[in-house]
């Protein structure tokens, strides 16, 4: 009975989970590989046909392969910005771990207030255009950088605190000082939260949708999320090519999930349980 | 460990001066150098000037000073005005949701599930999708006629409304996607406060005789409250700065009633009012930190008292 009963509620908290979570999966997938006359139906039933590849054409092939400019920005933008992400973040880390005082109290401060603050959108432009940085990647890539700092200093500043200082103090009698010590010795140790900040990071930049929208609008320097938006608008009667985009925007986080789930939470809750 | 000192013995204060000096040679500030420039430029500078700018009419080349002019505006026209109500109503409704679900899905992932892993994986997944994504497939599912939702209702005989074309429930419907989509971060959060409970405790539980509903009451729920503490300041923040959703599901819809100040950020600038935008950003800001800071506070205190 009891046995009977635990299953039971296995089978009840399974199916209730999978109807929720996995529900809208499933209408993505199907509606991207149905043809367009079925595809507006937006409901769960079974393909007729099975125009995958003609589907995934279209959708390249839309706007003047659009899509592909637009990928190729999302991974230029996400690359750069995470690569300086980690190297700047660490760096403010290790200082601010290691050195307290003044100057690292008002650091500390500044990156609680990073993690609040909610940027101020038409200042920024005003400044980037003083910069001639708006409308461009390289303004984009610095808008992503600043406003994920905060956050990744946070993780590294966590784990620098468990590195003994000893071993600092061990470099220093060899002649390691200043950015030698922290690139040569400190840095290489720092491995496992690297790959914790350039996974939450990469993630954050690939699915940012309000940042391109303000900073980089037009066609030119679109990045995915932003093209998803507006095929939104333009393909109200293809929903076919629509959730085909969707299922494309969605491969690489979920390629991500698949080989680094454990990384991905542990980041997660690390940051927020330490912040 | 002991520190060996080669050369001369030191003066005392000389000793401490060259401990500084050693310290400032190893830990330079220089290392703050390229993290300082991006932030103090790109995110310290504007928000500081958005101070000065929500004061003018300003058109990005030249600004003309109205004081508090924009203030006025955004508090006393309705349409803006109800920013404030929505805002406030979503960081309350998907912070309280998320607290709720998460706790639930946490205690029911940590118990002898089979397919726990496979349970974890599922509902934290959504976590990574992008919220444009999330903001098209929820639009279609909770379409009028034909969505699933409606359909699935309509199945046990309730006619479901308009959730998204219904003034009365476009914000909630939008506020449940968000939950659907950062339920995972509160959950494997409450899985972490969760299982560093010492055994001790459940085990005490059991030798007096209590079961699960006592496990959880007196256990489980007052010992995880540094993840529920962590739950709420989180989803606080993203929730009353949340645009993504608003703005692909709804577009603030239908009229202004589901707009909140980020999504009339948005639209003021868009239509070139720069300053009544700017002045948006900075009641963002003072909202943001009048509830935030003090919640922090109040939550942080209870914490160290549990």
């Amino acid at each position: 009975m009891r046995v009977l009963r635990r299953f039971g509620g296995e089978a009840i908290a399974l199916v209730l989970a999978a109807v929720i979570f996995l529900v809208p999966f499933a209408l993505m997938l199907l509606t991207a590989v149905k043809d367009q006359a079925q595809a507006i139906d937006l409901d769960f039933a079974w393909p007729t046909e099975w125009p995958v590849v003609r589907n995934l054409v279209d959708v390249v092939e839309a706007r003047d392969f659009v899509l592909l400019r637009a990928y190729v920005n999302s991974t230029l933008v996400t690359v750069a910005s995470v690569a300086l992400i980690v190297v700047f973040a660490s760096m403010a880390a290790f200082v601010l771990q290691r050195r307290a005082g003044r100057l690292g109290s008002v650091a500390n401060f500044l990156v609680l207030s990073g993690l609040i603050i909610p940027p101020a959108i038409v200042p920024t432009i005003w400044l980037l255009q003083a910069l001639g940085l708006f409308k461009t990647m390289p303004g984009l890539v610095l808008i992503e950088v600043a406003f994920n700092l905060a956050y990744a200093v946070l993780l590294f500043r966590a784990f620098i605190a468990a590195i003994p200082r000893e071993l600092d103090e061990a470099a220093m009698i060899d002649g390691c000082t200043g950015l030698s010590l922290f690139f040569r010795v400190v840095f290489p140790l720092l491995r496992p939260v690297t790959i914790t900040v350039i996974l939450t990071s990469s993630v954050a930049v690939f699915n940012d949708f309000v940042n391109p929208l303000y900073f980089t609008p037009g066609d030119d320097n679109a990045t995915v999320q932003v093209t998803l938006y507006n095929f939104q608008s333009q393909y109200n009667t293809q929903w076919n090519l629509l959730f085909m985009d969707i299922v494309l925007i969605t491969i690489p986080p979920l390629l991500l999930f698949i080989f680094f789930n454990r990384k991905i939470v542990a980041g997660m809750t690390a940051g927020a349980i330490k912040g | 460990m002991t520190k060996q000192h080669a050369g001369p013995r030191l003066e005392p204060g000389a000793a401490a001066e060259q401990q500084r000096a050693r310290r400032r040679s190893a830990y330079p500030y220089t290392l703050y150098l390229p993290a300082a420039v991006v932030y103090l430029v790109i995110f310290l500078v504007p928000t500081v000037m958005a101070f000065y700018f929500a004061l003018t009419r300003w058109t990005l080349f030249d600004s003309t000073f109205v004081g508090l002019d924009n203030f006025r505006d955004f508090l006393s026209e309705q349409n803006l005005r109800i920013g404030f109500v929505n805002t406030l109503f979503y960081a309350v409704v998907t912070s309280g949701l998320k607290v709720v679900c998460g706790l639930l899905l946490g205690v029911l992932l940590t118990s002898k599930l089979r397919l726990r892993g496979f349970l974890r994986s599922v509902v934290f997944f959504p976590v990574l999708v992008s919220t444009v994504a999330v903001g098209i497939t929820f639009s279609a599912l909770l379409r009028p006629d034909t969505g699933l939702v409606n359909k699935a209702l309509a199945l046990v005989g309730v006619d479901g409304p308009d959730w998204l074309g219904d003034a009365n429930t476009a914000l909630l419907s939008v506020a449940l996607v968000d939950v659907w989509k950062g339920v995972g971060i509160a959950t494997v959060i409450y899985i972490a406060g969760i299982l560093s409970i010492p055994r001790d405790y459940y085990q005490a539980v059991a030798v007096d005789g209590g079961g699960a509903w006592h496990r959880f009451r007196h256990v489980t729920l007052p010992l995880s409250w540094p993840a529920t503490y962590s739950v709420v300041i989180l989803s606080f923040i993203g929730g009353l700065r949340s645009f993504d959703l608003i703005w692909t599901m709804t577009r603030g819809g239908p009229g202004f009633t589901s707009d909140t100040i980020a999504s009339i950020i948005y639209k003021q600038y868009q239509a070139g009012f720069f300053g009544l935008s700017t002045a948006g950003n900075v009641l963002l800001f003072i909202v943001v930190t009048a509830i935030v800071v003090p919640l922090n506070y109040v939550l942080g205190k209870r914490q160290v008292a549990a």
